[in-house]
């Protein structure tokens, strides 16, 4: 059910009102299984893999978590029996047992992932493997059908599951409830991922209606729509055709593309999440912010600490610590300061468990080279600024004036233009594609598209441009103003003919200059098929 | 305080919800297209509502029967009041829930379907499907039209509110959208789309071979439908089709409908096969090269039709009853005014009438 289809605008409509029409204590009942109708509309055949997964984490939680227990218990019961290191042994071999469970749900539901989503790319990759050793036989592609959001919501699951092993999470008893937290539907779309102590707080606990919060949660609903129907979804056909014929649109081509798609990115995710946070607050649940203003970002680093926060914050708890902490790692570290000296000996571990950790996230992007090599890039751009970090910091310390408003502009220019390249990879789905036309700008000679008329025989007319220019100006002004607090909070507090003004003329632009309806293609979200 | 804040809230609610509706109901009225020039088509089912609905032929189909048949030449030859509830690739689904939607009104003594519908057994544009819908009025009549007609792409919600589907007509606006924002023109005669010029029928070409040319299921059905409900209401049905040389009417399409109104026991004519009757001329009594008759050519089948319906159906000749006989005088007028605009339009001169 896509967010932008009446069909959805019915579902949430009529969910809103019964969920504050029924009694408090039923609320996380009736969303539970609004978001398994809302998994069925997509399709019923896959309900199998979010019932397995939410089955065996829920499980595979509540023995750890009633092994630690145990052992905390036995521990206090045998305290004064017991000498320090029989303790230690004792607790190493419950851990051993934890971890013994925690290794094989992780095997099973990343298997399963692996196996949905990345099966016809390995076999792909055996098939030109053989090829190339001149073998004849080749493997069958696999025809499976990929479920809703299993990128999202495993990831979620593994969280909790690796979060009730540390000990930093109780486990939950109730199935039911850990259903819900792992099929809570807004967020099976594109996230965000989040974590279970947070957003179980908000998701189980009873909601009383509040005019106020629910008009806050609508508003930005309806931003969020703006952000799609308007942006997202009006540009998608200028980047459809110059992404769809490679030998057609290069050169100036590809520069157009790039920025074209990284603004419908932008529009398209943060947009999604808008309506999936706004949905959720009307409901009076609390779901993590995945987006600060990310385009305003001065570098590579800072870009990824406001964008996708929450799957960034996913790799770096579930992925890097665990990584850059493994005995493998620390041993590592100790043979690379022995032979590398203190400096790079350090530092060493610390790249290699972000190669990991940038490896991973390219993986779960999709199953693609060009997703995989998108990661690497990012890792070396990221490791690159870090061995650059203190010739920035002499460079500084000779110009102070390069701190100024200009040369911040500058960074926050170059950052986008970093990150426009960078999304060509997504872009292309094609690593040779993609290189071809990143090398294809520098060497352009078709600038005069740029004002040739050429731009209007792209699927877009000058009006669409005006549009949006327009929408585009919009999101850029509430970004701006963002950074002096909450938009919504300073609308709130304007007489009532204004905000009255301000959400209607809001939802009019949706209705009138929205991409929707015959003539368009109303496109899922992009990160859904992450 | 507290007292006058909640009279004060709920006032503003009231003001809110007003200028809510009343905006949007106004971009409605603007952005939905007006179907009084170019394109008129999409007016002609809307204009029955105004009728006074007492008539004793209904013509049901598409532009075979709106452009073929002049209700004006039937009331002046044979005193019959007819309308012609006909819009552009009318399908055979819309046409019988338009009868639907017409019984409501009125009881003709017969209604006349044209056949040729039957090729279709689903909606093949969107773009007929609102012409042909969006003018009926609520009932359950068009909900079943809405629902029988919708391809895959439409969806019900941008019938009941069409400012959904027409949205983006907010930078295509012209005079006509501002001046026809509250009233409306007729552009029809009792549901006749006139045309006075003439393009002779010249190489018409065959049809192709089909791979079946059996008729699908769904347009059987709704004829079966038609046939029941005209059974049901006491009306009697009689099937055409008109001699529009295009698009083809293939011979195993005809025996298909001849078997049918043998089984069925209801009249059918097919003028393609009376043309010594009706005294068509494919090179003075059609506009587009055979596909529609101009004026000539449907006054003609006008006259013919008209003494069949009256000698088979015994229909009375109505030009006695002088309340309808004033309000044809009016549409007589308009007729030939708009035949004398079309003569000036086309840089035609009128033949004189033969005694």
């Amino acid at each position: 059910m896509l967010f932008t289809s009446y069909g959805f605008f019915g579902f949430a409509g009529a969910l809103l009102l019964l969920y504050y029409l029924i009694p408090r204590r039923h609320q996380w009942k009736l969303l539970l299984a609004a978001s398994y109708a809302f998994y069925l509309f997509s399709g019923p055949a896959t309900v199998l893999y979010i019932l397995a997964t939410t089955l065996t984490v829920w499980y595979t939680a509540l023995r750890i978590g009633q092994n630690a227990d145990r052992q905390s218990a036995w521990l206090k019961e045998h305290k004064a029996e017991l000498d320090r290191e029989a303790k230690k042994a004792y607790r190493e071999r419950q851990k051993g047992i934890r971890r013994r469970w925690l290794a094989a749900c992780l095997l099973l539901n990343l298997g399963i992932l692996a196996v949905v989503k990345y099966a016809n790319f390995a076999i792909a990759n055996v098939n030109g493997l053989l090829g190339l050793f001149g073998q004849g036989a080749r493997l069958q592609p696999v025809s499976i059908l990929l479920p809703l959001g299993i990128s999202f919501y495993t990831f979620q699951a593994i969280g909790y599951l690796v979060d009730v092993y540390r000990g930093s999470q109780p486990a939950q008893r109730s199935l039911p409830r850990f259903a819900l937290f792992v099929s809570y539907f807004p967020l099976l779309i594109q996230g965000p991922i989040s974590r279970y102590g947070p957003l179980s707080g908000t998701l189980y606990a009873e909601h009383r209606f509040d005019g106020a919060a629910v008009s806050r949660g609508l508003q930005r609903v309806l931003w969020g729509y703006f952000k799609k129907m308007v942006v997202a979804d009006r540009i998608v056909a200028a980047v459809g055709t110059i992404i769809g014929d490679v030998g057609a649109y290069h050169g100036a081509w590809a520069l157009v593309g790039m920025v074209f798609y990284t603004v419908q990115l932008y529009a398209d995710f943060t947009g999604g999440i808008d309506i999936t946070i706004g949905l959720s607050e009307a409901m009076g649940i609390t779901v993590q912010e995945n987006f600060l203003r990310p385009y305003f970002s001065k570098s590579l680093k800072e870009y990824w600490r406001r964008w996708h926060i929450s799957m960034c914050d996913w790799f770096r708890n579930y992925v890097f610590y665990p990584v850059s902490s493994s005995p493998l790692m620390q041993r590592f570290a100790k043979y690379s300061r022995a032979h590398f000296g203190g400096a790079v000996g350090r530092r060493l571990p610390v790249y290699l468990s972000s190669f990991t950790v940038w490896l991973a996230t390219g993986v779960w992007h999709g199953a693609s080279w060009n997703f995989i090599v998108w990661g690497l890039l990012n890792w070396a751009i990221l490791m690159l600024s870090e061995e650059l970090e203190p010739l920035y910091d002499r460079f500084h310390a000779r110009f102070p004036a390069a701190g100024g408003f200009g040369y911040r502009l500058f960074t926050v220019g170059r950052t986008f233009l970093l990150i426009c390249c960078l999304n060509l990879f997504d872009c292309y789905v094609n690593v040779g594609d993609t290189l071809y036309m990143l090398a294809s700008i520098p060497a352009a000679r078709n600038w005069r598209i740029l004002w040739d008329g050429s731009l209007l025989a792209v699927g877009l007319t000058g009006l669409d441009y005006a549009i949006l220019a327009g929408g585009t100006l919009l999101m850029l002004g509430v970004s701006l103003a963002q950074r002096r607090g909450s938009v919504r909070a300073r609308i709130a507090k304007r007489p009532y003919a204004v905000r009255f003004a301000v959400w209607y003329g809001l939802f009019l632009l949706v209705l009138l200059m929205g991409a929707y309806g015959i003539g368009y293609d109303a496109g899922q979200f992009i990160y859904n098929r992450f | 305080m507290e007292n006058t804040a909640k009279p004060k809230k709920i006032l503003r609610f009231v003001l809110s919800a007003l200028i809510v509706a009343g905006s949007l109901y106004l971009l409605q009225r603007l952005l939905m297209p007006k179907y009084v020039d170019g394109i008129v088509e999409g007016a002609f089912v809307a204009e029955y509502y105004r009728e006074e609905k007492d008539h004793d032929v209904i013509f049901i189909g598409d532009c075979e029967v709106y452009e073929n048949f002049s209700p004006v030449k039937l009331w002046e030859e044979y005193g019959i009041n007819s309308y012609i509830r006909g819009s552009a690739e009318q399908y055979i689904w819309q046409s019988y829930y338009l009868l639907e939607d017409t019984l409501r009104y009125e009881t003709p003594d017969v209604v006349v379907f044209n056949i040729q519908s039957l090729q279709f057994n689903e909606s093949q544009n969107e773009a007929y499907n609102r012409m042909s819908i969006e003018g009926m009025k609520w009932s359950p009549a068009k909900v079943g039209a809405i629902l029988a007609s919708m391809k895959e792409e439409e969806h019900f919600l941008d019938y009941v509110f069409p400012l959904l589907r027409y949205h983006t007509r907010w930078s295509g606006l012209s005079a006509t959208d501002f001046e026809y924002l509250f009233k409306t023109k007729r552009v029809s005669h009792n549901g006749y789309y006139m045309r006075v010029d003439v393009r002779p029928a010249e190489n018409v070409p065959e049809g192709r071979p089909l791979g079946d040319y059996s008729f699908g299921d769904k347009a059987w059905e709704y004829l079966d439908k038609m046939d029941a409900l005209c059974r049901e209401k006491g009306v009697e049905l009689l099937l055409i089709k008109a001699p529009s040389l295009y698009p083809y009417w293939y011979p195993q399409w005809e025996e298909q409908v001849e078997a049918y109104a043998e089984e069925h026991g209801r009249r059918y004519l097919n003028f393609l096969e009376l043309g010594a009757e009706t005294g068509i001329d494919y090179t003075t009594d059609t506009y587009d090269a055979g596909l529609h008759m101009n004026l000539s050519g449907a006054e003609k089948l006008s006259v013919w039709l008209g003494r069949y319906l009256q000698e088979e159906f015994a229909l009375t000749d109505r030009r006695g009853e002088a309340a309808l006989a004033a309000e044809w005088e009016e549409k007589i007028s308009a007729y030939n005014a708009e035949i004398e605009q079309q003569y000036q339009l086309y840089g035609l001169e009128r033949k004189e009438e033969e005694p």
